[in-house]
């Protein structure tokens, strides 16, 4: 498995960049891995990106991203919760790239 | 498969009752979760999805799992993200359940407890059914 190395310490990723362990993700890797997706991180970048962790937590899978668009919309309200909102956020897919950057693995039930 | 693959395509709006039938412990054998995962991609289909919990498949949502021991991932809360993938139908049954000395308080969502005969008849109303 590829390594990189940020701010210090070497995290574990897979062929596409995921990262492999969850439990070693923090701000740094993320960071990382945003500039990798040309992701600007803002405050509504990480709160996609922590919402998905919680509900990783929650759930332990990665949403579709019609799931979580719903769940988003359920706590964080409708002007959030739609594709618009997520696909301007994260261009190439917010299942895609918010996951990468939450450090989860890639979605289930996303084609 | 294939004839399910090009329903999909072809029929836009046709809805078919898909049934899978959960018959395995979670562990020990992969069938439990790749047929949870199964479950989790059809949802994107928008067909008419039900999950059964038969035989040893009845342990696949007991609550509190542990599986430290084990080194394997618990995903017996994943079955708690199937509501919001819209699959609410989710069965088991009553002799697999009195069989294992389980009941409805000891899973970790909400299911309709069925005997063998209900089951059998809604087995029948399916167009397809699919086991693990």
């Amino acid at each position: 498995m590829p390594m990189v190395e940020v701010a210090g310490k070497s995290f574990e990723v897979d062929e596409e960049g995921y990262l492999t362990n969850l439990a070693d993700w923090n701000q740094d890797i993320a960071g990382y891995l945003a500039q990798e997706e040309k992701v600007e991180m803002t405050d509504s970048h990480w709160e996609v990106v922590n919402f998905l962790r919680e509900y990783y937590e929650e759930y332990q899978i990665a949403p579709a991203v019609r799931v979580l668009t719903k769940a988003i919309s359920k706590k964080l309200g409708a002007e959030k919760g739609n594709n618009k909102y997520l696909y301007e956020l994260f261009p190439y897919g917010p299942a895609k790239q918010a996951c990468k950057i939450a450090g989860l693995p890639k979605p289930t039930g996303c084609i | 498969m294939s004839d399910m693959m090009d329903d999909m395509e072809g029929g836009e709006g046709v809805v078919k009752k898909f049934m899978f039938v959960n018959r395995k412990a979670p562990h020990g054998t992969i069938y439990a979760l790749e047929g949870l995962e199964v479950v989790l991609v059809s949802a994107a289909f928008d067909q008419d999805v039900s999950m059964v919990f038969v035989d040893d498949g009845v342990y696949e949502l007991i609550k509190g799992m542990n599986t430290k021991g084990i080194e394997v991932k618990d995903f017996s809360k994943t079955y708690r993200a199937l509501d919001g993938y819209d699959i609410e139908k989710l069965y088991v049954e009553q002799s697999s359940m009195d069989a294992r000395g389980l009941t409805e308080a000891d899973l970790i969502v909400d299911v309709t407890v069925l005997d063998s005969a209900e089951m059998a008849s809604l087995m029948a109303e399916q167009d397809v059914v699919i086991s693990y």
